[in-house]
Parts: structure tokens; sequence; C-alpha cells
């Protein structure tokens, strides 16, 4: 991960907007969305897949797989020639990162968040700080207009954190971005969420949906986001979602259709506005939409 | 010995919760976990009565006393999560402040603070809950929007089916985990016996589903896999029969679509209390299920010296 003296500023005037797919429930059809939405929007775009856990926009955007990059957080090392086994880093870490046992001392550097609190306050000086890796980032070009940014968390690394806030840092401030943001509200939701300037609700006319997708509501209005909803599948008469953003004063900006053909092309790894015409005007005014709101 | 089935999917809003929930019925009087923690669904379709509210108490927090700081800055300088921001004008600082959501609790800044302005209090992050079910007890949770560290709520609520289990005499827990590889699954994997993986036939679907069984393989746990919606895309649910046989793992059946899942949904209950082939599938899927730990235990029970 970049250091917090080497981030580039870019002044206000220059900056894209950045918006973000989200969904309370997962498997709504938020990569659907975002990756449409990418494919309609009519201007150079970056749309950068921050479902590290899951990243699937690539499946649906055939582009080589360019400038491979690790993502690496910060753990510490512990010099044992000058270690004395004080255990006072084991007794600060929050998060059980360290451990000193009888006259071992030990990291466990996937529980470690990298605040350096360790290695401060050796008085030994015997912690350093070292890279780890956990997950990579891609870049591949997708047309002249559309840039991919694919951040992959590694199996069996628990932290999605840093591989979201890497891989959002690689993308040119300059032009819009979109975000595929996680499921769910957790942490990686928040770190994906984070300066975002417009954040599109992805849900379905279920319960499920409803239930969750008044969670993410909750979170987006916590840090007072602007945000509207697209329904998908929906089906006639399934007002639930409807109603729930009628009473809140939240806009339905889309509204998919329930049909078998846009799940079956969906499956096959299809861009849907190109097999069906209808689906494209729908996006093309969901990004009018999206624009507008940007003033 | 208590047999733990974890339900996951990888990729979201697979059926996994609808899986889940049949099973728990079918299982059931067993003990119920939704490990979903943090877009939790499953009571929806089990219909808990709650019995106990504990509150759940996580990490810690720095709060910044504003009385007391002499707006060095220094706490800004040192964290690594950009936590603090400082309003200035030509005077120099006027106010720190912690930002929203961005403190991830290390401690640096309360050590460092010379002028001891930063409390550091245990963060409150939600609730979790016991309750009845008609499949037997339940634990379950609601996170706090906003609170994240949903890996250790996931933790107090498997520890907690667990005691339930041992207490009832219940051989299972079956639990609902989230979806994704991250820090909640793996939280919800630790320890336990078995897995079921609940897919999608569609690229989507089989992609996530590699790593998922990557991850399961990582922690050496048997796991199952069943198709959801397999006659959506027939040719990605067979391709992903092969993938979890080559990956060592156990094909347990194809469910159709079937919009009784839905249906059910709507009314609160689960597919297997209704009547279709969705429902007929899941029953077929549980006694593949059983019969395999069953067979595996028994051949175990063989391995021990006499």
């Amino acid at each position: 991960m970049e250091t917090k003296d080497s981030k580039k500023v870019w002044p206000e005037e220059v900056r894209g907007p950045i918006w973000a797919v989200a969904s309370g429930k997962g498997g709504t059809g938020k990569t659907t969305v975002a990756v449409n939405l990418a494919w309609v929007v009519g201007e150079k775009v970056q749309l950068v897949d921050c479902d590290v856990e899951e990243p699937d926009a690539h499946l649906f955007l055939a582009g080589d797989a360019s400038a491979l990059r690790e993502v690496t957080t910060q753990v510490p090392w512990i010099d044992q020639s000058k270690c004395d086994f004080c255990g006072l880093c084991a007794q600060f870490c929050q998060f059980n990162a360290l451990a000193v046992v009888s006259r071992v001392s030990l990291v466990f550097p996937e529980l470690c968040h990298g605040c350096r609190g360790c290695s401060m306050l050796c008085p030994h000086q015997a912690i350093s700080m070292v890279s780890h890796r956990v997950g990579q980032m891609e870049i591949r070009e997708i047309g002249p207009r559309l840039t991919l940014l694919t951040g992959t968390l590694d199996v069996g690394s628990p932290q999605a954190g840093p591989v979201i806030s890497a891989v959002k840092e690689l993308r040119d401030p300059r032009i819009l971005t979109i975000l595929d943001a996680p499921p769910g509200t957790s942490c990686s939701v928040e770190s994906t969420l984070r300066g975002v300037n417009r954040v599109v609700l992805v849900t379905e006319p279920t319960p499920f949906g409803l239930h969750d997708l008044k969670l993410i509501v909750e979170l987006v209005r916590l840090l007072r986001l602007s945000f509207g909803v697209v329904i998908n599948r929906m089906v006639p008469g399934q007002d639930l979602v409807r109603r729930y953003c009628e009473e809140e004063d939240i806009p339905v900006w889309l509204e998919i259709p329930e049909d078998r053909r846009y799940a079956e092309a969906g499956a096959r790894g299809r861009i849907l506005v190109d097999e069906f015409p209808e689906l494209r005007a729908a996006f093309v005014r969901l990004v009018d939409q999206l624009k507008e709101a940007d003033g | 010995m208590t047999t733990e089935l974890v339900v996951i999917s990888g990729k979201g809003g697979t059926g996994k919760t609808s899986v889940a929930a049949s099973l728990a019925v079918l299982a059931g009087p067993i003990v119920v976990a939704d490990c979903d923690v943090d877009a939790a669904d499953l009571h929806m379709l089990l219909r808990p009565e709650i019995r106990v509210v504990h509150d759940f108490y996580s990490g810690r927090e720095a709060i910044l006393n504003q009385s007391l700081c002499v707006r060095c800055g220094l706490c800004a300088d040192l964290c690594e999560f950009d936590a603090f921001t400082r309003l200035q004008d030509e005077t120099g600082i006027t106010r720190m402040d912690v930002r929203l959501l961005a403190c991830e609790g290390c401690g640096v800044c309360v050590r460092h603070c010379a002028a001891g302005a930063i409390e550091f209090p245990e963060k409150f992050r939600g609730h979790w809950f016991e309750s009845d079910t008609r499949c037997g007890p339940m634990v379950h949770a609601r996170l706090l929007v906003g609170s994240g560290n949903s890996g250790k709520l996931v933790n107090q609520v498997r520890r907690r089916a667990f005691e339930l289990a041992r207490q009832h005499d219940l051989a299972w827990v079956i639990t609902d985990g989230s979806p994704g590889i991250g820090c909640p699954v793996i939280a919800s994997l630790t320890g336990a016996t078995h897995v079921l993986a609940v897919t999608e036939p569609s690229v989507s679907g089989s992609h996530d589903l590699l790593r998922l069984l990557a991850l399961t393989r990582h922690f050496s746990i048997p796991t199952f896999v069943c198709v959801n919606k397999f006659d959506i895309y027939e040719p990605a649910a067979r391709e992903i029969e092969h993938m979890t046989k080559a990956a060592g793992a156990n094909f347990v059946g194809n469910i159709p679509w079937d919009r009784a899942f839905a249906v059910a949904q709507q009314e609160g209950r689960t597919v297997v209390e209704t009547d279709g082939p969705g429902a007929r599938m899941i029953r077929e899927i549980w006694d593949r299920i059983r019969e395999q730990i069953g067979q595996a235990t028994q051949e175990g029970n063989h391995d021990e010296p006499a």
C-alpha cells in the first residue's frame, strides 16, 4: 500500500465523479448494473471492481489483464536477537497479532491492521515493519473508453479493506469512476463508499431484498451520501420496495423487469444492453439521471 | 460430538439462506446459527421467539475529549487510518476531530497523546440473541450499521450455538454463513466440521465457487456443493459438477428454479414446508449429506483402536 505522503492530490476541479453500485443483499444484480452502466456511459470511464473477495466484472468484459501488481500491508517483523521477550508489544496490540510465549515472540500477520504501534513502543527497537502480501490488482483495457481495475483478495487472507483501498488508489482521478462494491454493509463496503459522490443501490422486490436495502440505506445516510435505487427482477404487483422508497422519499432510478432471458444471458457472461435494446435505453436513462444528480 | 454444517455461497444471492433454513427444518431439532451478521435474513424464514438479548461490545474506539485537547496534531500524524482531521486557520490548528467510521481501534493515538485527551472505551456494536424456533434453539445477531468487526460477532454466535447444542444434547449445528471468502466467512469456518456451498449456474457462480473451494481446502474442511436454479443455464451446472469433483469436493444435487422459493419467503416459511420440485430436491440433498457424514463418522470410528 502507498504511504500517506506519496498520495497524489489533484485539484478539486479536475476530479471526475465517483459513482458506487452497492447492495445490502448479495446477488441482486449489482455487478450487472455496474458493468452495463460503464458500457453505455458514453464517455471515458474506469470501472473498479471493489468486490475483492469475489471479483466478477472481468467475466463480462473481455480484455487482457496487464500490469499485475501485488497489494501488501505493513506488518511487524521481530529481530529475535534484539527481543528480550518483555511482551509489551503483545500487551499493546488490540488485534492479538503478536504473542510472546516463554522465550518465543510470534507475529500473526493476518490479524495485523498495520498501525505500527508495536514498532513505535518496543524499548529495544526489535520490531520493524515489513511487507505482507494480501492480494493483487489487475488493469484491463477493455476498449478506447473503458478501463477495468480489479482487486483480488488472496484466498485465506481475511482483510479485504487494504485491497479495496489500493485498487481505488489505482484509478485516474480525473475521469469518471464507477465502483462495484461488495455486498452487505460490512467494513469492506464502508471502505468502498469512502469518498464517493453518488451511490446506486440495487435491490430486488422480495422480503430479503427490502430488509437488506433498509440496512444499506441506513449506512449511506450515516455517510451522508446521495443515492437512489434500482429495483431488479421487478414483478408486477410486488410493490414492497417501491412503497418503501416512496415513504422514505428515495428516488427509484430504474426498474428492470424479471425476465428469464436476462437471467440466461447474464449467466453466460453476456452484456445485457448489447442483447436487449430495451435495456440499453433503460441504462442510458439511468446515466442521464446520475449525471443530472451530479449537476 | 457436535457436527456443524456451515452453508456458504461465495457469490451472494444464490439461495444460501433459503437452503440453510430448509435444512434446519428437515434436520430439527438442531441448533441454528445465523452468521451472516451484516445482512441477517434467516429470522424472516424461521421466525425466532427471542428469549435472551445480549449487548455486543468488541474492540475499542478513540473518542477525543475537546476540553483536554491541546491541538498539537500528533494523533493525525501517527494514525495510519487517517482517522483524525484538523481544522486550521492562520493561527494554526483550531480543532481536531475523529472522522466517522475511520478509527480501527489500534490505540496508537491514545498511547502517544501527551495531554491524555483521547479516551478509548470498548465499542458497542450491536446485539445478539438466543431464541426458540420450530427447529430448535437459534443464535443470531444484529450488527449496528457502520460498526464493522463482524468476524468477532460470528465467533460469539457460533460459540454460543455450540454450547446450546451440548446443553440440549443436540447433534447438529446448522450455520448460515455470509457471502464472499473474507473475514466473516473465515470466522464461520474455523473449527467447522462440514461445509455446504450453494451456488448458481453462471460464469460468476462457477468463478466464485472455485475461490470458495480453494478456501475450504485451505482449511481442510470436507465440502458439499449443490447448484440452485440449475436449469437457468445447464451447461454451467454441469461444469460446476465437474469442477466440484476435480476439487475433491462432494456434489450433492441440482435444485430446479422454483417459484415456491419466492412464495415461501413472502409467507415467512421455508420452501420445504411447501411442496414442489425445489422442496423435493432439497430433501434429497439433505438425505445425501446426512448419509455421507454418517458413513464418514462410522469409518472414523473403525479407525480408532479397540
